[in-house]
Protein backbone atom coordinates (compact mmCIF):
# COMPACT_ATOMS: atom_id res chain seq x y z
CA UNK A 1 0.00 0.00 0.00
CA UNK A 2 1.48 3.32 -0.92
CA UNK A 3 -1.30 5.89 -0.67
CA UNK A 4 -2.00 8.67 -1.16
CA UNK A 5 -0.61 8.76 -4.67
CA UNK A 6 -0.63 11.83 -6.92
CA UNK A 7 -1.35 11.41 -10.61
CA UNK A 8 -0.97 14.16 -13.18
CA UNK A 9 -2.95 14.12 -16.41
CA UNK A 10 -1.27 16.93 -18.36
CA UNK A 11 -3.79 17.13 -21.22
CA UNK A 12 -6.99 15.58 -22.47
CA UNK A 13 -5.20 14.31 -25.58
CA UNK A 14 -1.47 14.02 -26.18
CA UNK A 15 -0.59 16.45 -28.94
CA UNK A 16 -3.28 19.06 -28.23
CA UNK A 17 -0.88 21.23 -26.25
CA UNK A 18 0.62 21.27 -22.75
CA UNK A 19 1.50 24.34 -20.72
CA UNK A 20 5.09 23.77 -19.71
CA UNK A 21 4.87 26.33 -16.90
CA UNK A 22 1.82 24.65 -15.35
CA UNK A 23 3.41 21.24 -15.84
CA UNK A 24 6.59 22.20 -13.98
CA UNK A 25 4.65 23.91 -11.20
CA UNK A 26 2.69 20.70 -10.66
CA UNK A 27 5.84 18.59 -10.73
CA UNK A 28 7.47 20.84 -8.15
CA UNK A 29 4.41 20.47 -5.91
CA UNK A 30 4.82 16.68 -6.01
CA UNK A 31 3.61 14.14 -8.57
CA UNK A 32 4.16 10.36 -8.60
CA UNK A 33 3.33 9.68 -12.26
CA UNK A 34 2.20 11.41 -15.45
CA UNK A 35 -0.44 9.59 -17.48
CA UNK A 36 -1.90 10.86 -20.76
CA UNK A 37 -4.42 9.52 -23.26
CA UNK A 38 -3.32 9.78 -26.89
CA UNK A 39 -6.35 8.30 -28.59
CA UNK A 40 -10.00 8.64 -29.47
CA UNK A 41 -12.61 7.27 -31.86
CA UNK A 42 -14.23 10.70 -31.85
CA UNK A 43 -12.71 11.99 -35.10
CA UNK A 44 -13.97 8.91 -36.94
CA UNK A 45 -12.50 5.69 -38.35
CA UNK A 46 -9.65 7.18 -40.40
CA UNK A 47 -6.86 6.69 -37.91
CA UNK A 48 -7.68 3.03 -37.64
CA UNK A 49 -8.59 2.56 -41.29
CA UNK A 50 -5.62 4.37 -42.78
CA UNK A 51 -3.05 4.24 -40.00
CA UNK A 52 -2.95 8.02 -39.79
CA UNK A 53 -2.00 9.57 -36.46
CA UNK A 54 -4.33 11.94 -34.63
CA UNK A 55 -1.94 14.87 -34.78
CA UNK A 56 1.31 15.63 -36.62
CA UNK A 57 4.76 14.54 -35.46
CA UNK A 58 5.51 18.18 -34.64
CA UNK A 59 2.56 18.30 -32.24
CA UNK A 60 3.61 15.07 -30.53
CA UNK A 61 7.19 16.28 -30.21
CA UNK A 62 6.04 19.62 -28.82
CA UNK A 63 4.06 17.87 -26.07
CA UNK A 64 6.47 15.00 -25.42
CA UNK A 65 9.55 17.19 -25.03
CA UNK A 66 8.67 18.77 -21.66
CA UNK A 67 7.15 15.50 -20.41
CA UNK A 68 10.33 13.58 -21.18
CA UNK A 69 12.45 16.24 -19.50
CA UNK A 70 10.42 15.63 -16.35
CA UNK A 71 10.88 11.87 -16.73
CA UNK A 72 14.63 12.19 -17.19
CA UNK A 73 15.36 14.87 -14.58
CA UNK A 74 12.76 14.17 -11.89
CA UNK A 75 12.49 10.39 -12.40
CA UNK A 76 8.72 10.59 -12.64
CA UNK A 77 7.33 7.89 -14.95
CA UNK A 78 5.17 8.65 -17.99
CA UNK A 79 2.39 6.40 -19.31
CA UNK A 80 0.75 6.97 -22.69
CA UNK A 81 -2.47 5.16 -23.63
CA UNK A 82 -3.84 4.56 -27.15
CA UNK A 83 -0.64 5.87 -28.72
CA UNK A 84 -0.92 7.54 -32.10
CA UNK A 85 -4.67 7.96 -31.92
CA UNK A 86 -5.92 4.47 -32.80
CA UNK A 87 -3.31 2.56 -30.81
CA UNK A 88 -2.10 0.26 -33.61
CA UNK A 89 1.25 -1.50 -33.30
CA UNK A 90 2.75 0.82 -35.89
CA UNK A 91 1.52 3.87 -34.00
CA UNK A 92 3.05 2.51 -30.77
CA UNK A 93 6.40 2.01 -32.50
CA UNK A 94 6.14 5.44 -34.15
CA UNK A 95 5.56 7.08 -30.77
CA UNK A 96 8.54 5.24 -29.28
CA UNK A 97 10.68 6.40 -32.22
CA UNK A 98 9.69 10.02 -31.53
CA UNK A 99 10.52 9.53 -27.85
CA UNK A 100 13.90 8.07 -28.76
CA UNK A 101 14.63 11.02 -31.03
CA UNK A 102 13.75 13.54 -28.32
CA UNK A 103 15.73 11.76 -25.62
CA UNK A 104 18.78 11.37 -27.85
CA UNK A 105 18.77 14.94 -29.12
CA UNK A 106 18.30 16.34 -25.60
CA UNK A 107 21.13 14.22 -24.23
CA UNK A 108 18.91 12.81 -21.46
CA UNK A 109 19.94 9.82 -19.38
CA UNK A 110 18.96 6.51 -21.00
CA UNK A 111 15.32 5.64 -20.34
CA UNK A 112 13.61 2.27 -20.00
CA UNK A 113 10.67 2.32 -22.41
CA UNK A 114 8.01 -0.38 -22.49
CA UNK A 115 5.67 -0.89 -25.43
CA UNK A 116 2.33 -2.68 -25.03
CA UNK A 117 0.70 -3.89 -28.24
CA UNK A 118 -3.04 -4.01 -28.74
CA UNK A 119 -3.43 -5.20 -32.32
CA UNK A 120 -5.31 -8.42 -32.72
CA UNK A 121 -5.30 -11.06 -35.43
CA UNK A 122 -8.58 -11.05 -37.41
CA UNK A 123 -8.90 -14.73 -36.55
CA UNK A 124 -9.55 -13.75 -32.94
CA UNK A 125 -12.55 -11.70 -34.03
CA UNK A 126 -13.73 -14.36 -36.49
CA UNK A 127 -13.51 -17.10 -33.86
CA UNK A 128 -15.44 -14.99 -31.37
CA UNK A 129 -18.14 -14.28 -33.96
CA UNK A 130 -18.51 -17.91 -35.03
CA UNK A 131 -18.42 -19.23 -31.44
CA UNK A 132 -21.12 -16.82 -30.34
CA UNK A 133 -18.74 -14.93 -28.05
CA UNK A 134 -19.31 -11.56 -29.72
CA UNK A 135 -22.06 -9.21 -28.50
CA UNK A 136 -24.21 -7.33 -30.95
CA UNK A 137 -23.56 -3.59 -30.98
CA UNK A 138 -26.01 -0.99 -29.72
CA UNK A 139 -27.80 -1.08 -33.08
CA UNK A 140 -28.27 -4.84 -32.64
CA UNK A 141 -25.79 -5.66 -35.40
CA UNK A 142 -22.92 -8.12 -35.67
CA UNK A 143 -20.23 -7.79 -38.35
CA UNK A 144 -20.06 -10.21 -41.25
CA UNK A 145 -17.02 -12.44 -41.64
CA UNK A 146 -16.04 -10.55 -44.79
CA UNK A 147 -16.28 -7.21 -42.95
CA UNK A 148 -13.89 -8.52 -40.31
CA UNK A 149 -11.52 -9.80 -42.97
CA UNK A 150 -11.64 -6.41 -44.72
CA UNK A 151 -10.48 -4.43 -41.70
CA UNK A 152 -7.17 -2.65 -42.19
CA UNK A 153 -6.30 -3.33 -38.58
CA UNK A 154 -8.09 -4.54 -35.49
CA UNK A 155 -7.23 -3.43 -31.97
CA UNK A 156 -8.60 -4.49 -28.61
CA UNK A 157 -9.10 -1.92 -25.84
CA UNK A 158 -6.86 -3.19 -23.06
CA UNK A 159 -7.93 -2.98 -19.42
CA UNK A 160 -5.66 -2.74 -16.40
CA UNK A 161 -3.97 -6.14 -16.79
CA UNK A 162 -1.17 -5.30 -19.24
CA UNK A 163 -0.27 -2.16 -17.25
CA UNK A 164 -0.34 -3.96 -13.93
CA UNK A 165 2.16 -6.54 -15.17
CA UNK A 166 4.65 -3.80 -16.05
CA UNK A 167 4.09 -1.86 -12.84
CA UNK A 168 4.58 -4.92 -10.64
CA UNK A 169 8.29 -5.13 -11.28
CA UNK A 170 10.68 -2.20 -11.52
CA UNK A 171 8.44 0.26 -13.33
CA UNK A 172 9.80 1.50 -16.67
CA UNK A 173 10.45 5.21 -17.15
CA UNK A 174 7.94 5.32 -20.00
CA UNK A 175 5.11 3.00 -20.99
CA UNK A 176 3.70 3.45 -24.50
CA UNK A 177 0.52 1.44 -24.84
CA UNK A 178 -1.56 0.71 -27.87
CA UNK A 179 -5.32 0.96 -27.74
CA UNK A 180 -6.50 1.06 -24.15
CA UNK A 181 -9.85 1.60 -22.48
CA UNK A 182 -9.31 5.27 -21.73
CA UNK A 183 -9.35 5.13 -17.90
CA UNK A 184 -7.30 1.91 -17.73
CA UNK A 185 -3.73 3.25 -17.28
CA UNK A 186 -4.87 5.60 -14.52
CA UNK A 187 -6.87 2.89 -12.76
CA UNK A 188 -3.98 0.43 -13.07
CA UNK A 189 -1.59 2.80 -11.29
CA UNK A 190 -3.98 3.59 -8.47
CA UNK A 191 -5.10 -0.01 -7.92
CA UNK A 192 -1.50 -1.19 -7.77
CA UNK A 193 -0.93 1.39 -5.03
CA UNK A 194 -3.83 -0.04 -3.03
CA UNK A 195 -6.78 2.17 -3.96
CA UNK A 196 -10.28 0.72 -4.03
CA UNK A 197 -11.13 -0.16 -7.65
CA UNK A 198 -14.22 2.08 -7.65
CA UNK A 199 -12.06 5.04 -6.63
CA UNK A 200 -9.41 4.12 -9.19
CA UNK A 201 -11.75 3.67 -12.14
CA UNK A 202 -13.74 6.81 -11.44
CA UNK A 203 -10.53 8.81 -11.10
CA UNK A 204 -9.36 7.35 -14.42
CA UNK A 205 -12.65 8.18 -16.12
CA UNK A 206 -12.17 11.84 -15.18
CA UNK A 207 -8.42 12.14 -15.63
CA UNK A 208 -8.35 10.70 -19.13
CA UNK A 209 -9.98 13.91 -20.34
CA UNK A 210 -7.46 16.14 -18.58
CA UNK A 211 -8.88 19.48 -17.48
CA UNK A 212 -12.30 18.91 -19.07
CA UNK A 213 -13.60 18.57 -15.49
CA UNK A 214 -12.45 22.08 -14.60
CA UNK A 215 -13.99 25.50 -15.01
CA UNK A 216 -13.03 26.86 -17.50
CA UNK A 217 -12.23 23.55 -19.12
CA UNK A 218 -8.91 22.68 -20.70
CA UNK A 219 -5.33 21.83 -19.85
CA UNK A 220 -4.50 19.22 -17.25
CA UNK A 221 -5.68 17.97 -13.87
CA UNK A 222 -4.09 16.37 -10.81
CA UNK A 223 -5.68 13.64 -8.74
CA UNK A 224 -4.63 12.75 -5.22
CA UNK A 225 -5.87 9.23 -4.64
CA UNK A 226 -6.60 7.76 -1.22
CA UNK A 227 -7.85 4.29 -0.49
CA UNK A 228 -11.51 5.35 -0.41
CA UNK A 229 -11.69 8.72 -2.21
CA UNK A 230 -9.85 11.03 -4.55
CA UNK A 231 -9.33 14.76 -4.85
CA UNK A 232 -9.06 16.79 -8.05
CA UNK A 233 -7.25 20.06 -8.69
CA UNK A 234 -6.70 21.61 -12.13
CA UNK A 235 -3.13 21.91 -13.38
CA UNK A 236 -3.72 25.53 -14.44
CA UNK A 237 -3.68 28.11 -11.65
CA UNK A 238 -6.56 30.11 -13.10
CA UNK A 239 -8.93 27.15 -13.29
CA UNK A 240 -11.08 25.49 -10.63
CA UNK A 241 -12.64 22.10 -10.11
CA UNK A 242 -16.11 22.51 -8.63
CA UNK A 243 -18.59 19.82 -7.59
CA UNK A 244 -20.76 20.69 -10.60
CA UNK A 245 -17.89 20.82 -13.10
CA UNK A 246 -16.64 17.42 -11.94
CA UNK A 247 -20.08 15.79 -11.78
CA UNK A 248 -20.95 17.20 -15.20
CA UNK A 249 -17.89 15.58 -16.68
CA UNK A 250 -19.34 12.13 -16.01
CA UNK A 251 -21.92 12.97 -18.68
CA UNK A 252 -19.39 13.72 -21.40
CA UNK A 253 -19.35 11.48 -24.48
CA UNK A 254 -21.03 8.59 -22.68
CA UNK A 255 -24.39 6.93 -23.25
CA UNK A 256 -25.26 7.22 -19.56
CA UNK A 257 -23.71 9.02 -16.60
CA UNK A 258 -24.26 6.51 -13.81
CA UNK A 259 -23.05 3.09 -15.01
CA UNK A 260 -19.88 2.98 -17.10
CA UNK A 261 -18.90 -0.46 -18.41
CA UNK A 262 -15.33 -1.40 -19.19
CA UNK A 263 -13.23 -4.49 -19.81
CA UNK A 264 -12.74 -5.30 -16.13
CA UNK A 265 -16.27 -4.53 -14.95
CA UNK A 266 -18.77 -1.72 -14.46
CA UNK A 267 -18.10 1.57 -12.69
CA UNK A 268 -21.13 2.64 -10.67
CA UNK A 269 -21.18 6.32 -9.71
CA UNK A 270 -24.83 6.53 -8.70
CA UNK A 271 -24.01 7.04 -5.02
CA UNK A 272 -21.09 9.41 -5.47
CA UNK A 273 -20.68 12.61 -3.55
CA UNK A 274 -18.80 15.61 -4.90
CA UNK A 275 -17.57 17.99 -2.19
CA UNK A 276 -15.66 21.24 -2.54
CA UNK A 277 -12.59 21.24 -0.30
CA UNK A 278 -11.66 24.76 -1.31
CA UNK A 279 -12.53 26.98 -4.23
CA UNK A 280 -10.64 24.83 -6.75
CA UNK A 281 -10.38 21.30 -5.30
CA UNK A 282 -13.12 18.67 -5.21
CA UNK A 283 -13.28 15.43 -3.25
CA UNK A 284 -15.10 12.51 -4.87
CA UNK A 285 -16.25 9.58 -2.76
CA UNK A 286 -18.69 6.70 -3.07
CA UNK A 287 -17.61 5.31 -6.44
CA UNK A 288 -18.09 1.55 -6.74
CA UNK A 289 -16.71 -0.95 -9.23
CA UNK A 290 -18.53 -4.18 -9.92
CA UNK A 291 -15.91 -6.57 -11.30
CA UNK A 292 -16.85 -8.57 -14.35
CA UNK A 293 -17.29 -12.32 -13.99
CA UNK A 294 -14.99 -12.76 -16.95
CA UNK A 295 -12.80 -10.42 -18.94
CA UNK A 296 -14.51 -8.85 -21.93
CA UNK A 297 -12.73 -6.76 -24.55
CA UNK A 298 -14.03 -4.27 -27.08
CA UNK A 299 -12.57 -4.80 -30.53
CA UNK A 300 -12.27 -1.91 -32.95
CA UNK A 301 -11.64 -2.36 -36.64
CA UNK A 302 -12.00 -0.09 -39.65
CA UNK A 303 -11.85 -0.69 -43.37
CA UNK A 304 -11.60 1.39 -46.50
CA UNK A 305 -14.99 1.24 -48.19
CA UNK A 306 -14.34 3.42 -51.22
CA UNK A 307 -12.91 6.63 -52.57
CA UNK A 308 -14.59 10.00 -52.53
CA UNK A 309 -14.81 13.10 -54.72
CA UNK A 310 -16.82 16.23 -53.99
CA UNK A 311 -17.90 19.61 -55.28
CA UNK A 312 -19.38 22.55 -53.40
CA UNK A 313 -21.29 25.52 -54.77
CA UNK A 314 -23.68 28.22 -53.65
CA UNK A 315 -27.16 28.90 -55.00
CA UNK A 316 -28.53 32.44 -54.71
CA UNK A 317 -31.45 32.16 -57.12
CA UNK A 318 -34.68 32.04 -55.03
CA UNK A 319 -36.61 30.26 -57.79
CA UNK A 320 -34.20 27.32 -57.66
CA UNK A 321 -33.88 27.41 -53.87
CA UNK A 322 -37.64 26.97 -53.58
CA UNK A 323 -37.43 23.68 -55.49
CA UNK A 324 -33.88 22.57 -54.70
CA UNK A 325 -34.78 19.15 -53.28
CA UNK A 326 -36.86 17.93 -56.25
CA UNK A 327 -34.20 19.43 -58.54
CA UNK A 328 -31.43 17.41 -56.90
CA UNK A 329 -33.63 14.30 -56.92
CA UNK A 330 -33.96 14.66 -60.70
CA UNK A 331 -30.19 14.86 -61.07
CA UNK A 332 -29.79 11.81 -58.86
CA UNK A 333 -32.21 9.94 -61.13
CA UNK A 334 -30.31 10.94 -64.27
CA UNK A 335 -26.92 10.02 -62.77
CA UNK A 336 -28.25 6.67 -61.58
CA UNK A 337 -29.47 5.85 -65.07
CA UNK A 338 -26.07 6.77 -66.53
CA UNK A 339 -23.88 4.87 -64.06
CA UNK A 340 -24.58 1.20 -63.28
CA UNK A 341 -22.41 1.50 -60.14
CA UNK A 342 -24.82 4.06 -58.71
CA UNK A 343 -27.79 1.88 -59.60
CA UNK A 344 -26.25 -1.18 -57.97
CA UNK A 345 -25.10 0.64 -54.84
CA UNK A 346 -21.38 0.05 -55.51
CA UNK A 347 -21.12 3.83 -55.71
CA UNK A 348 -23.08 6.35 -53.67
CA UNK A 349 -24.15 9.92 -54.32
CA UNK A 350 -25.07 12.22 -51.45
CA UNK A 351 -26.15 15.86 -51.43
CA UNK A 352 -26.08 18.11 -48.42
CA UNK A 353 -27.92 21.42 -48.75
CA UNK A 354 -26.54 23.89 -46.24
CA UNK A 355 -29.11 26.47 -45.31
CA UNK A 356 -31.95 23.94 -45.40
CA UNK A 357 -30.95 20.65 -43.75
CA UNK A 358 -27.23 20.15 -44.31
CA UNK A 359 -26.44 19.55 -40.64
CA UNK A 360 -29.50 17.75 -39.30
CA UNK A 361 -30.84 16.03 -42.41
CA UNK A 362 -34.15 14.39 -41.60
CA UNK A 363 -33.91 15.59 -37.97
CA UNK A 364 -34.31 19.18 -39.12
CA UNK A 365 -37.50 20.88 -37.91
CA UNK A 366 -36.98 24.40 -39.24
CA UNK A 367 -39.03 25.28 -42.31
CA UNK A 368 -37.54 28.70 -43.02
CA UNK A 369 -36.50 29.42 -46.61
CA UNK A 370 -33.02 30.91 -46.76
CA UNK A 371 -31.86 33.49 -49.29
CA UNK A 372 -28.91 31.33 -50.25
CA UNK A 373 -27.93 27.68 -49.89
CA UNK A 374 -24.69 25.73 -50.21
CA UNK A 375 -24.87 22.47 -52.15
CA UNK A 376 -22.24 19.90 -51.27
CA UNK A 377 -22.20 16.91 -53.58
CA UNK A 378 -20.16 13.85 -52.66
CA UNK A 379 -19.63 10.67 -54.60
CA UNK A 380 -18.06 7.53 -53.16
CA UNK A 381 -16.99 4.81 -55.58
CA UNK A 382 -14.69 1.77 -55.65
CA UNK A 383 -11.94 3.81 -57.36
CA UNK A 384 -10.91 7.46 -57.14
CA UNK A 385 -11.21 7.74 -60.92
CA UNK A 386 -14.82 6.59 -60.99
CA UNK A 387 -15.68 8.83 -58.04
CA UNK A 388 -14.24 11.83 -59.89
CA UNK A 389 -16.03 10.91 -63.10
CA UNK A 390 -19.45 10.50 -61.52
CA UNK A 391 -18.88 13.63 -59.44
CA UNK A 392 -18.08 15.59 -62.60
CA UNK A 393 -21.23 14.41 -64.35
CA UNK A 394 -23.36 15.25 -61.32
CA UNK A 395 -21.80 18.67 -60.96
CA UNK A 396 -22.40 19.46 -64.60
CA UNK A 397 -26.04 18.43 -64.12
CA UNK A 398 -26.47 20.63 -61.06
CA UNK A 399 -24.82 23.55 -62.87
CA UNK A 400 -26.68 23.34 -66.19
CA UNK A 401 -29.99 21.55 -65.86
CA UNK A 402 -33.09 23.70 -66.29
CA UNK A 403 -35.99 23.90 -63.85
CA UNK A 404 -39.55 25.19 -63.66
CA UNK A 405 -39.74 28.99 -63.95
CA UNK A 406 -35.99 29.36 -64.53
CA UNK A 407 -34.88 32.91 -65.40
CA UNK A 408 -31.14 32.62 -64.72
CA UNK A 409 -30.23 30.39 -67.62
CA UNK A 410 -26.42 30.68 -67.58
CA UNK A 411 -25.49 28.54 -64.59
CA UNK A 412 -27.09 27.32 -61.35
CA UNK A 413 -24.09 27.31 -58.99
CA UNK A 414 -21.59 29.82 -57.65
CA UNK A 415 -18.49 27.62 -57.61
CA UNK A 416 -15.73 28.94 -55.38
CA UNK A 417 -12.98 26.38 -55.96
CA UNK A 418 -10.84 25.11 -58.78
CA UNK A 419 -10.46 22.35 -59.67
CA UNK A 420 -14.21 22.02 -59.31
CA UNK A 421 -14.34 18.29 -58.58
CA UNK A 422 -12.06 17.64 -55.65
CA UNK A 423 -10.74 14.21 -54.68
CA UNK A 424 -11.28 13.74 -50.95
CA UNK A 425 -9.50 10.42 -50.55
CA UNK A 426 -10.38 7.04 -49.06
CA UNK A 427 -13.58 6.61 -47.08
CA UNK A 428 -13.35 4.50 -43.94
CA UNK A 429 -15.95 2.83 -41.77
CA UNK A 430 -15.93 1.18 -38.36
CA UNK A 431 -16.75 -2.41 -39.30
CA UNK A 432 -15.92 -3.70 -35.86
CA UNK A 433 -16.85 -2.03 -32.59
CA UNK A 434 -17.96 -5.05 -30.66
CA UNK A 435 -17.39 -6.58 -27.27
CA UNK A 436 -16.11 -10.15 -27.09
CA UNK A 437 -15.85 -12.62 -24.24
CA UNK A 438 -12.08 -12.73 -23.82
CA UNK A 439 -11.80 -14.99 -20.78
CA UNK A 440 -9.42 -17.46 -22.38
CA UNK A 441 -7.47 -15.02 -24.52
CA UNK A 442 -4.03 -13.55 -23.91
CA UNK A 443 -3.94 -10.77 -26.43
CA UNK A 444 -1.54 -8.11 -25.22
CA UNK A 445 2.23 -8.45 -25.44
CA UNK A 446 4.84 -6.02 -24.26
CA UNK A 447 8.53 -5.45 -24.80
CA UNK A 448 10.90 -3.23 -22.87
CA UNK A 449 14.13 -1.69 -24.05
CA UNK A 450 16.51 1.06 -23.16
CA UNK A 451 16.70 4.11 -25.36
CA UNK A 452 18.94 7.14 -25.31
CA UNK A 453 22.29 8.53 -26.32
CA UNK A 454 24.43 5.64 -25.12
CA UNK A 455 22.15 2.80 -26.25
CA UNK B 1 -43.80 28.82 -20.38
CA UNK B 2 -40.05 29.21 -20.71
CA UNK B 3 -37.74 27.85 -23.39
CA UNK B 4 -35.23 25.24 -22.24
CA UNK B 5 -32.49 27.45 -23.73
CA UNK B 6 -33.29 30.12 -21.17
CA UNK B 7 -33.34 27.68 -18.22
CA UNK B 8 -30.22 25.63 -18.89
CA UNK B 9 -26.58 26.60 -18.83
CA UNK B 10 -25.42 23.96 -21.30
CA UNK B 11 -27.34 22.24 -24.10
CA UNK B 12 -25.03 20.15 -26.24
CA UNK B 13 -24.71 17.03 -28.36
CA UNK B 14 -21.66 14.78 -28.84
CA UNK B 15 -20.75 11.33 -30.07
CA UNK B 16 -20.97 8.53 -27.53
CA UNK B 17 -18.91 6.03 -29.51
CA UNK B 18 -19.36 5.68 -33.28
CA UNK B 19 -23.02 4.63 -33.26
CA UNK B 20 -24.69 6.90 -30.74
CA UNK B 21 -25.14 10.61 -30.13
CA UNK B 22 -25.70 11.84 -26.59
CA UNK B 23 -27.34 15.11 -25.54
CA UNK B 24 -26.70 16.88 -22.22
CA UNK B 25 -28.90 19.62 -20.76
CA UNK B 26 -27.11 20.98 -17.70
CA UNK B 27 -28.59 23.44 -15.19
CA UNK B 28 -26.68 25.41 -12.59
CA UNK B 29 -29.59 26.05 -10.23
CA UNK B 30 -30.97 23.14 -8.20
CA UNK B 31 -34.46 24.70 -8.04
CA UNK B 32 -34.59 25.13 -11.81
CA UNK B 33 -33.41 21.54 -12.22
CA UNK B 34 -36.25 20.37 -9.96
CA UNK B 35 -38.80 22.42 -11.87
CA UNK B 36 -37.72 20.94 -15.18
CA UNK B 37 -37.56 17.41 -13.80
CA UNK B 38 -40.92 17.83 -12.11
CA UNK B 39 -42.61 19.25 -15.21
CA UNK B 40 -42.65 15.83 -16.85
CA UNK B 41 -41.89 17.38 -20.24
CA UNK B 42 -38.53 15.69 -20.91
CA UNK B 43 -39.61 12.10 -21.46
CA UNK B 44 -38.61 9.41 -23.96
CA UNK B 45 -41.86 9.89 -25.84
CA UNK B 46 -41.41 13.65 -26.08
CA UNK B 47 -37.78 13.30 -27.18
CA UNK B 48 -38.76 10.79 -29.86
CA UNK B 49 -41.38 13.25 -31.09
CA UNK B 50 -39.04 16.25 -31.04
CA UNK B 51 -36.48 14.42 -33.17
CA UNK B 52 -38.98 12.49 -35.26
CA UNK B 53 -37.50 9.11 -34.42
CA UNK B 54 -38.87 5.84 -33.09
CA UNK B 55 -38.89 5.38 -29.35
CA UNK B 56 -36.59 2.36 -29.64
CA UNK B 57 -33.85 4.48 -31.22
CA UNK B 58 -33.40 6.09 -27.80
CA UNK B 59 -30.86 4.22 -25.68
CA UNK B 60 -30.96 6.42 -22.57
CA UNK B 61 -33.19 9.21 -21.28
CA UNK B 62 -33.01 10.32 -17.65
CA UNK B 63 -32.06 13.00 -15.14
CA UNK B 64 -28.71 12.91 -13.29
CA UNK B 65 -29.00 14.90 -10.10
CA UNK B 66 -25.32 15.15 -9.06
CA UNK B 67 -24.68 17.23 -12.17
CA UNK B 68 -28.14 18.88 -12.24
CA UNK B 69 -28.48 17.46 -15.73
CA UNK B 70 -30.77 15.72 -18.16
CA UNK B 71 -29.24 13.23 -20.59
CA UNK B 72 -30.63 11.75 -23.77
CA UNK B 73 -28.78 9.24 -25.96
CA UNK B 74 -29.94 7.92 -29.32
CA UNK B 75 -28.67 5.84 -32.18
CA UNK B 76 -26.80 8.12 -34.58
CA UNK B 77 -29.21 9.48 -37.18
CA UNK B 78 -26.82 11.40 -39.41
CA UNK B 79 -24.89 8.62 -41.15
CA UNK B 80 -22.04 6.19 -40.40
CA UNK B 81 -19.50 8.12 -38.41
CA UNK B 82 -16.92 9.55 -40.81
CA UNK B 83 -18.43 7.55 -43.65
CA UNK B 84 -20.58 8.03 -46.72
CA UNK B 85 -23.27 10.63 -46.10
CA UNK B 86 -21.78 11.77 -42.79
CA UNK B 87 -23.18 15.13 -41.74
CA UNK B 88 -21.58 15.71 -38.36
CA UNK B 89 -18.38 13.80 -37.57
CA UNK B 90 -18.22 14.85 -33.92
CA UNK B 91 -21.98 14.76 -33.43
CA UNK B 92 -21.71 18.20 -31.92
CA UNK B 93 -24.30 20.18 -33.87
CA UNK B 94 -27.53 18.27 -33.32
CA UNK B 95 -28.81 19.97 -30.16
CA UNK B 96 -30.91 22.72 -31.77
CA UNK B 97 -34.29 20.90 -31.54
CA UNK B 98 -33.89 20.93 -27.74
CA UNK B 99 -33.48 24.70 -27.43
CA UNK B 100 -37.10 25.62 -28.07
CA UNK B 101 -38.77 23.04 -25.85
CA UNK B 102 -41.15 24.88 -23.56
CA UNK B 103 -41.27 24.16 -19.84
CA UNK B 104 -44.30 25.36 -17.85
Amino acid sequence: MSLPTTILSPAGILGYGISERALLASVDAGVDVMIVDAGSTDPGPYMLGLGATLVSDEAYVRDLTPLLSVVAEHRIPLIIGSAGGAGTDEQVDHTVALIERIVTEAGHRPLRVASIYAEVDPQVALDALVDGRMEADVRGLLPSESAIAGCTSIVAQMGIGPFAELLDGAAPDVIVAGRAYDPAPYAAWAIRRGADPGVAWHMGKILECGGACAEPKGGGVIATVYSDRFELTPMGASQSCTPLSVAAHTLYEKRRPDLLPGPDGVLDVQACTYTALDDRTVRVAGSRHRPADALTLKLEGASVVGHRAMFIGGVRDPILIAQIQPFLDRIRGLATSMYPDLASGEAQLDFKVYGIDGVLGRLETSKQTPHEVGVLGEVTAPTPELAKEICGTVRIGVLHLGYEGQMATAGNLALPLNPIEIPVGPVCRFDLYHVIDAATLHLFTSTTRTIGPSS
Amino acid sequence: MTRLAELADVIRSKNAGPFEVTFDVIFTDAAVFETVRGSGVLTRQRMAAVFGIDDDEITYCDFFEPALAFKLTMIRQTGDQGGVGERDTFGAQQHAPLLDIEIP
